[in-house]
């Protein structure tokens, strides 16, 4: 392999992995969502896109920036998670399994239609002075919002683990994710842990969505590329893993960007849910999957 | 009157009446009452299927009944859930430990410390279980499934210690174990009792639980069939035919 082989294979190869961070950051909800509750949640990847149509409003009718707006988004993102839990599938969990699967559906498609209506089918982005800037190393050049997203979702991973090490609420989150009759039987209220749960799972999708936004332009209809992203990520880290999700992101971004080298920008999605599919048929836990 | 004699002022801690409870569209308890005084030890024996687990998960409030009531220190608690039901100080051993394979040690003792009612005793409470067992200071670092069966129970024996518990319930405690651990959580049990705490042992091991117990009820069919003081019951034909081989 001749040098100018490598240096081309570097530009693909930073890219995905800082876009893994990314990945990883969409999958952190929906992956503790399964982890604690069982339950896949269809309508992650909408409830990620409504955090960033938030940014957008608050930054086109306040001027506020995106991630400064998220002061805002955090809470509000808390509350639609721990409401949607608490009031619907808590209740829906005791009819079924499926109850709860059949009522994310509905959100999804709720939330499409309200963004459609409210936002415009137009293609939107969170456009900042920023957005836009780059820099370079070693030859190659990296956008500057890449690296962002890179170091947000290490950091929100960090205080995920710290989270559920250190707090009477973040054990008892992993306590009933491990045996729900005996967290009940140590007298955890699992019905408020699990709003506690879907809540905390949306503010990491607000804060996934303002940075999708700041990386992708969207549109009322992304949630859905979001939600398959997610899931991609997440079955390949194994689902309700920390360190299982972070791994996931990457494989899916260095998938994506190296498919997209070799084969063109068509095959980037095509190359990354193959690779899914292998792992699955390999290691049917995912990667880390015990 | 326990059989060791001492004669303590007799002070109903908690009284089951008439309860029927379904599970899964079958009723699995008929009409079952029995009563538990402070500071006794009271064994619930029979086959399996005969309602002993789902009468202690009616006292814990995991399933409710659909008839009788639950009184506990004179309140009625049927109708509570478990979270509640632990924070007055009822707390259950569950059959296996079933203690949390993926949190350490320390962590498990500290979910047992959960309820509001015994986080400013944690400190105390922990001290006192590591008394008990010893084994756990030393595994405090460890994963809940790394320990062999025996740790395991006495991880969920103290992770309900930890609840700051009146009345504990023990599912099983024995089962699987080697005759050294039992001993060894007998030991602990009348180590609990002699703390005011008091018990109600299901057992599927009969000679041991006549042994170590007050008081026994004995259920089939998911109806008390006997009851009365464990030297009554041991001298009993029908009991000496079903569990003595005699």
């Amino acid at each position: 392999m001749n040098l100018d082989v490598l240096t081309g294979l570097a530009t693909p190869i930073a890219m995905g992995i800082l876009l893994g961070g990314l990945y990883a950051l969409i999958a952190l909800g929906l992956s503790l969502v399964f982890g604690v509750m069982k339950l896949i949640n269809i309508a992650h990847g909408d409830l990620v896109l409504l955090s960033s149509y938030l940014a957008f409003t608050i930054m086109t009718s306040l001027g506020i920036d995106p991630i400064l707006s998220l002061v805002i988004g955090m809470p509000v993102l808390f509350v639609v998670g721990f409401a949607i839990q608490r009031y619907l599938l808590n209740r829906a969990f005791r009819i079924s399994m499926e109850a709860p699967l059949i009522i994310a559906f509905g959100i999804s498609i709720i939330l499409q239609n309200l963004y459609q209506i409210v936002w415009t089918p137009l293609s939107r982005g969170l456009t900042t002075s920023y957005a836009l800037e780059s820099f370079g190393v070693g030859g190659i050049r990296i956008p500057l919002v890449y690296l962002l997203d890179f170091i947000v979702a290490i950091v929100v991973m960090i205080f995920l683990r710290e989270f559920l090490r250190r707090t009477y609420l973040g054990k008892a989150i992993s306590a009933a994710s491990q045996d729900r009759g005996a967290s009940q039987l140590m007298g955890i209220n699992t019905n408020r842990v699990y709003a506690f749960a879907f809540a905390i799972a949306m503010v990491f999708a607000a804060i996934a969505g303002v940075f999708l936004g700041l990386t992708f332009p969207f549109t009322p209809q992304s949630g859905v590329s979001f939600l398959i992203i997610a899931f991609g990520v997440v079955v390949l880290g194994g689902l309700g893993s920390i360190v299982g999700t972070f791994i996931g992101g990457l494989v899916m971004g260095l998938a994506q960007t190296l498919g997209g080298y070799f084969l063109g920008a068509a095959a980037q999605m095509l190359v990354a849910y193959l690779i899914v599919l292998i792992v699955l048929g390999a290691r049917p836990r995912g990667l880390l999957g015990r | 009157m326990g059989r060791r004699g001492h004669k303590m002022p007799q002070e109903t801690l908690l009284k089951v009446s008439n309860i029927d409870v379904f599970y899964g569209g079958l009723q699995a308890l008929r009409d079952i009452s029995l009563t538990v005084e402070l500071g006794e030890i009271v064994a619930i024996i029979g086959a399996n299927g005969a309602g002993k687990s789902t009468l202690l998960n009616a006292i814990s409030g995991m399933v409710h009944p659909v008839k009788g009531s639950i009184e506990y220190d004179g309140k009625n608690i049927a109708t509570l859930e478990p979270f509640q039901i632990v924070a007055l100080g009822i707390c259950q051993v569950p059959e296996a430990g079933r203690v949390f394979p993926n949190m350490t040690v320390l962590d498990n003792l500290i979910i047992g410390s959960y309820n509001h009612n015994a986080r400013p005793k944690r400190e105390q409470n922990l001290k006192s279980v590591y008394q008990h067992f010893p084994i756990l200071e030393e595994r405090k670092k460890q994963l809940g499934k790394t320990l062999s069966g025996g740790e395991r129970q006495m991880l969920a024996i103290g992770r309900g210690l930890m609840s700051d518990p009146k009345l504990m319930l023990f599912d099983e405690m024995s089962l699987g174990l080697s005759p050294i651990v039992i001993n060894e959580l007998y030991r602990v049990l009348r180590g609990i009792r002699a703390r005011g705490i008091t018990v109600i042992l299901v057992e599927q091991n009969v000679r041991r639980s006549l042994k170590e117990a007050d008081r026994a009820y004995i259920l089939e069919a998911g109806q008390v069939a006997l009851s009365g003081n464990v030297e009554e019951l041991r001298e009993e034909e029908k009991v000496k035919k079903a569990y003595f081989g005699a």
